[in-house]
């Protein structure tokens, strides 16, 4: 049924570019980098962003034709796993989607203009959820946009908009949008609100391309953030083991208690799941009817295991685990915000049960 | 010699013509559920006539009674099995255990002795580890042997013991030194015969209700002194190579299957079919969105033995993935069970045998059978302590 699935394809490029971005955020984002970040107005490290834009990683899934490097979306995994593993911020998602939202959506002109910039390290990004709170991204009444990520920093917004008693996407400069910075829980992101303008039909994406645009971006979105959060709780087991390692209570290190080794244990299986999904999920991504199906398992099975493995991680650091610097929080507040964008795990899963059964 | 694809052509076709079908009896879906004389017979039968058409031990050698062609070939053999949905093999822990063991250590005499009545299911084998004391703590065994002439005297009681009461030969772990430096350099390791004075076999009744293994006591029973595999108080170190054999880490099983392995997603079929409170399963948001986790767990396995073959992808703990699969995939089938029975609603309250039961109690049974996999060969609690220790790291637990 779902057999065909599980398989799992890596290009030698892929493993190089896997190992690049390993390193490069474990040298860009080491832990401190990340803490000092939080309080940081823009929320990423501009010179680190140009670096990513001179390696090429901007234009991985942007064709050559304008000006990016012409590979696969599958190859823009390990680079979000990279990030993910190493809590690294930067507009790389954000700016990602509005480069395949315009690929998929733009008009010729629009493709033309904007993703030669995307691909050389302009920042985008992407306006689609509303108060309401809806996860189906058809659902738009036009007013207000929430959740709309490195928004402050972007200089082009791709945003649904109602219009003429439709949905439809626009493509609106930054400069003609008031932003507001809204309090999330994930501290490593930057996330902001705003009233949308009026829209021109300059301003508008053709209508005809709307609803592949939007299955796209959702496609998209959820594979990058299963990378984000398989990466993360790879580290999170990581941090965890750590401590269990070093801990000593009652004249034991506290690992060799069962209470905290088996769930450790647990998680980890969980965290490894996730991985071999992710990897499924990006070969089988470009895939009609199945893409949807590998990258929404991918993402459920990544929720749950970054969410389980930090909930643990906070319970075994004891009251160390309670506080701000403890990096378990770090971790427990990026699954509980990815939970809120594009669907929770339990969303995936029933839209798989209506794919599937 | 035949090429594989010739081979493999004529197991097919084999197969497809002997796969007993309509048998009048429960078929047992492991080598641990044999509790039936009939069930035995027919499976004693069954493995003797696919041996005979040489699709079991076809890569043993022929001296041994095997067929001298390769492992490729065999592996065709036991693919065509699966396909065909044939039943087991009888003789788990000689096919699997025992047989590659003796093939890989044993002296040329045991290797004639022992391993064609293996094949053939002649020999039945089992696995004397436990006792009623000492279980995950198999380096504590403390069944008695004590060497008197050229034999060993056995007393003392091993306990589980799968097809106890049909095998005629047992790995036995039995501890000739009481002195040792430490509990595992006083073990020994025998290839024990069972038919003689004093070994006795007490059939134990399962969870389900049915047989299929055994109290074994030991009374001053004399066994030769040359069963003994390697070296006085070297058992250890047989016994742990023999886990190795048994958890799949170590090759060289004369093939086919013990365990015939359930499809992860049949579950997904038993939802289409099944009725809760009085309307189709599916229709119930809570069992979707269960079926739904179970399935991604499924999938999540099946991509885990994908990545296991790309280095790349498993670099930074390279034996992580197999070191895990038993306890994943045992838990996993226990919790299929579980979510089977939920899904059947009232159904779930009848079992094997009443006419009301849904696919004659199928689930219900193979939930509780489920638990042979997450207790036996290690329980999933030492599994975790397992995965802990060796692939994180992590302290023992002492
Ligand atoms: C169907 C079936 C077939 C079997 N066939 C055979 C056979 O052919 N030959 C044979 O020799 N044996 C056989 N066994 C025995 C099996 O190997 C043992 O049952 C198993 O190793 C557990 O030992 P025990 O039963 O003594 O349980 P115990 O070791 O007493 O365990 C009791 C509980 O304590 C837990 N526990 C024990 N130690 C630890 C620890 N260190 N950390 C955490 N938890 C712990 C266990 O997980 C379990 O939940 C079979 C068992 C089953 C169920």
């Amino acid at each position: 049924m779902t057999h065909h699935l599980a398989k799992i394809a890596l290009t030698e490029m892929q493993a190089e570019l896997r190992d690049q971005a390993m390193k490069f955020c474990a040298d860009k984002s080491p832990i401190a980098k990340v803490r000092a970040l939080l309080t940081d107005e823009r929320g990423y490290d501009p010179d680190v962003w140009q670096e990513m834009a001179d390696l090429g990683w901007l234009g991985i899934a942007i064709p050559e034709t304008h000006e990016g490097l012409g590979l696969e979306l599958a190859d823009i995994v390990p680079v979000a796993e990279a990030m993910g593993k190493y809590l690294m911020a930067s507009p790389f998602i954000s700016t990602t989607l509005a480069a395949q939202a315009i690929l998929f959506g733009g008009s010729d002109r629009q493709k033309a203009e904007w993703l030669p910039k995307l691909a050389s390290g302009t920042v985008a990004t992407v306006a689609l959820f509303e108060p309401s709170g809806a996860w189906d991204l058809d659902t738009v009444e036009g007013e207000t946009k929430t959740f709309v990520l490195n928004a402050d920093a972007a200089e082009i917004i791709v945003t649904t908009v109602r219009h003429d008693g439709q949905t439809r996407l626009a493509l609106i400069p930054r400069d003609r949008i008031e932003v507001e910075r809204e309090t999330i829980i994930d501290e490593t992101k930057r996330s902001y609100r705003f009233d949308v303008p009026k829209v021109t039909e300059d301003d508008l994406m053709p209508a005809d391309l709307t609803a592949a645009a939007l299955d796209r971006i959702e496609l998209v979105a959820n594979l990058m953030q299963s990378a984000e959060l398989s990466g993360a709780a790879m580290a999170c087991v990581d941090y965890t083991v750590d401590y269990l390692k070093t801990r000593k209570q009652f004249g034991k290190v506290i690992g060799a208690f069962q209470a905290l080794k088996h769930p450790t244990v647990d998680a980890f299986i969980d965290a490894e799941g996730a991985r071999s999904l992710l990897y499924a999920a990006a070969t089988h991504v470009e895939k009609q009817g199945d893409g949807e199906i590998a990258v929404r398992m991918a993402n459920a099975k990544a929720q749950g295991a970054l969410s389980y493995a930090a909930d643990r991680s906070i319970q075994f650091h004891g009251g160390f685990g309670f506080t701000y610097d403890c990096d378990a929080q770090l971790y427990r507040r990026v699954a509980m915000f990815a939970a809120s964008q594009f669907g929770d795990a339990a969303f995936h899963r029933a839209r798989l049960a209506e794919l599937l059964l | 010699m035949i090429s594989v694809e010739d081979f493999a052509a004529g197991a097919d076709a084999w197969f497809a013509e002997h796969t007993p079908r309509d048998v009048p009896f429960m078929m047992p879906l492991t080598f641990m559920e044999v509790g039936t004389d009939e069930q035995f017979e027919f499976l004693r039968d069954w493995q003797n006539t696919v041996y005979k058409a040489g699709y079991l031990g076809a890569h043993w050698p022929t001296d041994y009674g095997g067929g001298g062609l390769t492992q490729k070939h065999q592996d065709a053999a036991t693919r065509a099995m699966r396909k065909h949905g044939a039943p087991i093999m009888l003789n788990a822990i000689g096919i699997g255990w025992a047989g590659p063991l003796i093939l890989d250590t044993g002296t040329e005499e045991e290797k004639r002795k022992y391993l064609p009545g293996i094949l053939s299911a002649d020999d039945i084998w089992c696995q004397g580890f436990s006792e009623p004391d000492n279980g995950s703590d198999l380096g504590n065994a403390q069944l008695k042997a004590v060497r008197d002439g050229d034999e060993y005297v056995l007393n003392g009681s091993k306990i589980w013991t799968t097809q106890g009461n049909y095998a005629k030969y047992m790995i036995l772990l039995a501890r000739t030194d009481f002195d040792a430096p430490n509990k595992y350099a006083g073990l020994s390791f025998f290839l024990a015969p069972m038919r003689i004075p004093g070994v006795e076999t007490t059939k134990i009744r399962k969870l389900t209700g049915e047989y299929g293994f055994t109290q074994t006591f030991f009374t001053d029973a004399r066994i030769p002194a040359d069963t003994l595999m390697g070296e006085e108080g070297g058992g250890w170190k047989v016994a742990m190579r023999t886990l190795e054999y048994e958890r799949g880490a170590r090759g060289g099983q004369a093939g086919g299957y013990t365990i015939s392995q359930t499809d992860p997603l049949e579950v997904v079929g038993l939802a289409k079919r099944a009725m809760r409170n009085g309307k189709p399963a599916l229709e119930d948001p809570v069992m979707r969105d269960r079926l739904m986790a179970q399935m991604i767990e499924a999938q999540a396995m099946m991509a885990n033995r994908e990545r296991s073959k790309i280095m790349p992808l498993v670099q930074e703990k390279p034996f992580a993935l197999p070191m895990l699969s038993k306890l994943q995939f045992t838990e996993y089938a226990r919790e299929t069970g579980e979510l089977a029975l939920e899904l059947e609603g009232a159904q779930g309250g009848y079992y094997v045998g009443d006419e009301a039961s849904r696919e004659d109690g199928y689930w219900q049974r193979s939930y509780l059978n489920a638990f042979s996999a997450t207790i036996g060969g290690g329980t999933s609690q030492i599994q975790r302590n397992i995965v802990g220790e060796h692939v994180l790291g992590l302290p023992k637990t002492r």
